[in-house]
């Protein structure tokens, strides 16, 4: 490598480097400002503002959430909850018809093939799913409406589960243990499944996440606080902020203090995110995967 | 044994392996379609259900009357949707930035993927790769409080930090001035998604053959002709992909973007409100279950439209990502 490639070179590494770097410092600033925020003493956010080092350490926030931790644990209880079930009742919904569609000499598996990837294509939309599930369903105020609508089972999760198994676990396994008597169910417990694994954990990742972050399920189905989800709460607190601002003048007095404070309202977000914040470093190998595999087919 | 029992024994046991088989394969039938079972009920009721409801969007709803029940309104609906000038504003702000959207993501993200690419085999790649991620992992609704903490009129750290270190001492309600937000939502949207984009071209370019960059370097390419002549090129089929699939969802908006981050300020609507946003407030503000149904049909048809179109597109250019 002669003088001028390696000048260049290093010019590259250089530019690479100031520019990663800066970008990776405005992805993380915000989250400084959120922690700061809620680490701050309220009178000091509420003269100047929020900032990115707290002026006037404070943990008040977090003594009244503790003290007032009924409403935000149980939060915390349902979301925790939501996403165990929901999680695990899609992976097995998931992985057994992937399986299903796999086998051979099963006749209607193309048209049901067909079926599931026409929802792909096309959907009924909002509204009459909301329909379904409100008036025919009955999932309002349930943990059903949490769980079940939009999110147990998609296409293309079915999709690439199906291509793992059909790369990766040998037919003549199954084969031969169907050969020998053995029935679907156990060769899928105790054959595919095992041998499914990585697939699995990677699908089961991204599905978790979905469940701990949504809130749209709950917009729809939920109007009991006691059924809210962390995200719903943080909804909930956003939309009666915004509903007592723009109502102000019409409600005459209104007392703020019944509205979490400025930096209340920020711990209980460092609160909800803080268990995705702590696992990141363990699965993020696993997620950036996962969001690739995504990417090559989806 | 005379030979003819051995013939006629032997014609017995295929028989009856012909027996166990079939009955054998009579069970396995059975239970594939046990293990599928849930699913198609959930394919059921998740999926094809709602598609026969779409023909609420010719109704005037009654609930005491139910769904067939209702009078039919022929395209009463349509008519009030497109008259009220509505559609035309959110088939507009949908498009519009779905467009920025689709264009900045490939310009960003090849160019941050090639910027990585230069570092990957280093330790601090990792942790800009992995920061650069985490926000992806966040819900829209705790990005808002981020953006709030940034923007409030009151307290937000742009208002009380940044104007006045630029001297301007006149706070800015964003909340309340449309004009802004066209750029915070693509900002937001970038802020979001765009550890996803380089991710997806990053691992495109780490699938190129090594030894092209060998080859080119002992020629003496510089690292700019390297890019036009070898990264580039390669990157053409997976931008080609991303195009066009992200074509195929242009009737569509990611909700939590366009919904939580103004607030559903209607003071913002004209700059901020989307298709799947004016479905929301028609249905659940406004209860009403024909307009908001007439939105989504029109949804669904050009959504479905633009993927016919896509996948034929794909199939053109590439086949083996063709959908169908």
């Amino acid at each position: 490598m002669n003088q001028s490639m390696r000048k260049e070179n290093f010019a590259w590494k250089a530019t690479a480097h100031i520019v990663l770097a800066s970008l990776t410092v405005l992805t993380v600033l915000p989250f400084v400002l959120l922690i700061s925020a809620s680490v701050t003493e309220e009178r000091s956010v509420i003269a100047n503002g929020y900032s990115l080092i707290p002026p006037a350490f404070s943990l008040a926030a977090y003594e009244y959430i503790l003290a007032e931790w009924g409403q935000i644990g149980r939060a915390y209880g349902v979301t925790v909850l939501v996403t165990v079930i929901g999680t695990t009742v899609s992976l097995l919904i998931t992985s057994m018809f992937a399986f299903g569609l796999l086998q051979k000499g099963v006749p209607g598996l193309k048209v049901i093939l067909i079926l599931l990837l026409v929802t792909m294509l096309f959907n009924g939309g909002i509204v009459p799913t909301y329909y379904v599930y409100t008036r025919i369903l009955q999932v309002r105020n349930t943990l059903f409406g949490l769980i079940v609508p939009n999110l147990l089972m998609n296409a293309f999760t079915v999709i690439l589960v199906m291509a793992y198994i059909r790369h990766n676990v040998p037919a003549e396994l199954f084969e031969a243990a169907e050969m020998d008597g053995a029935n679907l169910f156990h060769i899928f417990f105790r054959i595919v499944a095992p041998l499914s694994t990585p697939i699995l954990a990677t699908v089961g990742l991204l599905t978790a996440i979905t469940y701990w972050n949504d809130w749209i399920n709950g917009l729809y189905y939920i109007t009991k606080p006691e059924l809210y989800t962390i995200q719903l709460l943080l909804n909930q607190i956003n939309q009666n902020i915004t509903f007592l601002a723009s109502n102000a003048s019409k409600l005459g007095n209104v007392d703020l203090r019944s509205l979490p404070s400025a930096t209340i309202r920020m711990a209980i977000v460092v609160v909800a995110i803080l268990p995705i914040l702590l696992a990141y470093p363990f699965f993020q190998k696993y997620f950036a995967k996962g969001i690739a595999l995504g990417a090559v087919k989806g | 044994m005379s030979s003819q029992s051995l013939v006629s024994s032997e014609t017995t046991l295929l028989r009856k392996t012909a027996v166990a088989r079939r009955r054998r394969n009579w069970s396995k039938i059975t239970a594939t379609y046990l293990l599928l079972l849930p699913g198609l009920v959930y394919l059921f009721f998740n999926n094809y259900l709602p598609m026969v409801g779409i023909v609420m969007a010719f109704k005037r709803i009654d609930f005491r009357l139910g769904i067939f029940g209702s009078p039919w309104n022929g395209l009463e609906n349509f008519r009030f949707l497109f008259a009220s000038g509505d559609a035309w504003i959110i088939t507009r702000n949908t498009i519009l930035y779905n467009v920025v959207f689709i264009v900045l993501g490939i310009v960003v993200g090849v160019s941050l993927a090639i910027l990585m690419f230069e570092l990957h085999e280093q330790k601090i790649a990792r942790v800009y790769q992995t920061l650069i991620l985490l926000p992806m992992l966040m819900s829209w609704v705790v990005v808002s409080y981020l953006v709030f903490a940034l923007l409030s009129t009151e307290t937000g750290f742009i208002n009380k930090t940044i104007l006045p270190l630029l001297g301007v001492n006149q706070p800015i309600a964003f909340y309340q001035e449309p004009k802004y937000w066209p750029f915070i939502l693509v900002l937001a949207n970038m802020w979001k998604g765009i550890g996803f984009g380089i991710i997806v071209y990053l691992s495109s370019i780490l699938s190129i053959n090594p030894e092209y960059f060998d080859a080119a370097k002992v020629d003496g390419a510089s690292k700019w002709q390297q890019i036009r002549h070898i990264t580039l090129p390669s990157l053409k089929p997976v931008v080609i992909i991303m195009v066009i699939l992200n074509m195929s969802r242009m009737f569509y908006s990611d909700f939590g973007l366009f919904y939580q981050l103004p607030r559903n300020s209607g003071l913002l609507y004209d700059v901020t409100q989307t298709i799947d946003v004016y479905v929301y407030n028609a249905l659940m503000t406004q209860n009403n279950f024909g307009m908001s149904a007439a939105a989504g049909l029109y949804q669904s048809i050009v959504g479905f439209i633009l993927v016919i179109a896509a996948n034929a597109a794909i199939k053109k250019i590439s086949p083996e990502h063709a959908l169908f």
